[in-house]
């Protein structure tokens, strides 16, 4: 089967003989991007979390003929080391990972979380945030999620340029 | 060693169990032509675990045929789809996974919190069905295309494999059957038994 759609904005086209096979396999041994981890494979951690067409999604439970002509965003493709998403520069200056498996997951949860809810309570964290994490980062997540918010805020406000002051 | 022998204890028990007397004969042929009615039929399939789980009355899903509470906290949400980020769909897709385990089927959500029957009996489930106060406005022929037709109603039947890859326990009685209950049903009257 033939599957056209996008990732991280890049045409991607797949030959696959098994249509059902985990998208999350799709990204990370076809297109090779190893940033979506493998935890359960049951929907139950979250490590695979990544984006289709805007919403969070496990991957390793959606398969590959799904993503027919929709948009994927991985962790790679959320920001770069020049220009990090407001969530991974808030898990830098939280200094969040502790053995760092999960979090591609995580952030990838919380990016969809404030594209929703742009500042998210501690209720709409604990709703919306439920993957795993067995370094249990949880609290240096949470300070982060709420980081992240103010940052993103910030920089979507309407500039001020420095010249104006 | 311990579940062996706690398995034999538990199949000695069962055994023990199916054993009839004279009397109890009679009762089950007395249920049996009691249970073979239209009505009987229908809610033997919508007092199943595939059905109440996903018409829970405390906004929290049930999963398995114990029915407990839907794992990681997940609940109705505003508009029976989860919350905001995460939602049913995050997880569950428009068919089974086979895969993962994770059953799925087209617009998978929660029945709306009016159409709440964990906990009710099979007459309070009928009426409720029936209220149009509380089963979105529908007339009985929307009820039955409802019953009849609707993909997650269906999905029932076809409820796919659990994350041990163990086929999900399916209503007692076949699709056809179900299907021929409901209409049987609806065509006398769609009269609800008394208790």
């Amino acid at each position: 089967m033939k599957i056209t759609f996008s990732v991280n904005e890049m045409p991607q086209s797949i030959e696959i003989d098994d249509e059902n096979t985990p998208l999350l396999w799709v990204i990370r041994d076809m297109l090779d991007l190893k940033g979506t981890k493998f935890g359960c494979g049951k929907a139950a951690c979250g490590a695979c979390t990544l984006h289709v067409d805007g919403e969070a999604v496990r991957s390793c439970s959606y398969p590959a003929k799904l993503v027919e002509g929709k948009k994927v965003t991985t962790i790679e493709g959320l920001g770069s080391e020049e220009h990090p998403h407001p969530v991974q520069q808030a898990w830098v200056e939280e200094v969040v990972p502790q053995c760092g498996y999960c979090q591609p997951g995580f952030m990838m949860a919380t990016a969809a979380l404030l594209d929703k809810i742009p500042e998210p309570t501690d209720n709409d964290i604990d709703q919306n945030i439920i993957n795993v994490c067995r370094c249990a980062t949880y609290y240096r997540m949470r300070k982060a999620i709420h980081r992240a918010a103010v940052i993103k805020k910030n920089t979507t406000q309407p500039v001020n340029s420095e010249s104006d002051g | 060693m311990t579940l062996l022998v706690a398995g034999g204890t538990l199949m000695t028990i069962s055994a023990s169990r199916s054993k009839v007397s004279d009397y109890s004969s009679i009762a089950s042929a007395s249920k049996a032509i009691s249970e073979d009615t239209p009505f009987n039929k229908m809610m033997q399939v919508l007092t199943h675990e595939r059905c109440v789980n996903c018409h829970p009355t405390d906004n929290i899903p049930k999963q398995g045929n114990d029915s407990h509470p839907h794992y990681f906290g997940m609940m109705r949400g505003e508009e029976n789809l989860g919350f905001a980020a995460t939602k049913c769909t995050t997880c569950h897709q428009t068919e089974n996974n086979a895969y993962s385990g994770v059953p799925g089927a087209p617009h998978w959500s929660l029945a709306p919190k009016s159409m709440g029957w964990q906990g009710l009996n099979k007459y309070e489930i009928a009426e409720a069905m029936l209220d149009k106060t509380k089963n979105g406005n529908r007339s009985h022929s929307e009820l039955i295309h409802h019953l009849t037709q609707d993909s997650l109603v269906l999905w029932a039947f076809e409820p796919g494999v659990d994350q041990e890859g163990i086929p999900r326990e399916k209503p007692p009685i076949s699709e056809a059957a179900y299907k021929a209950a409901v209409l049987a049903w609806f065509e006398n009257g769609a009269v609800v038994p008394e208790e």
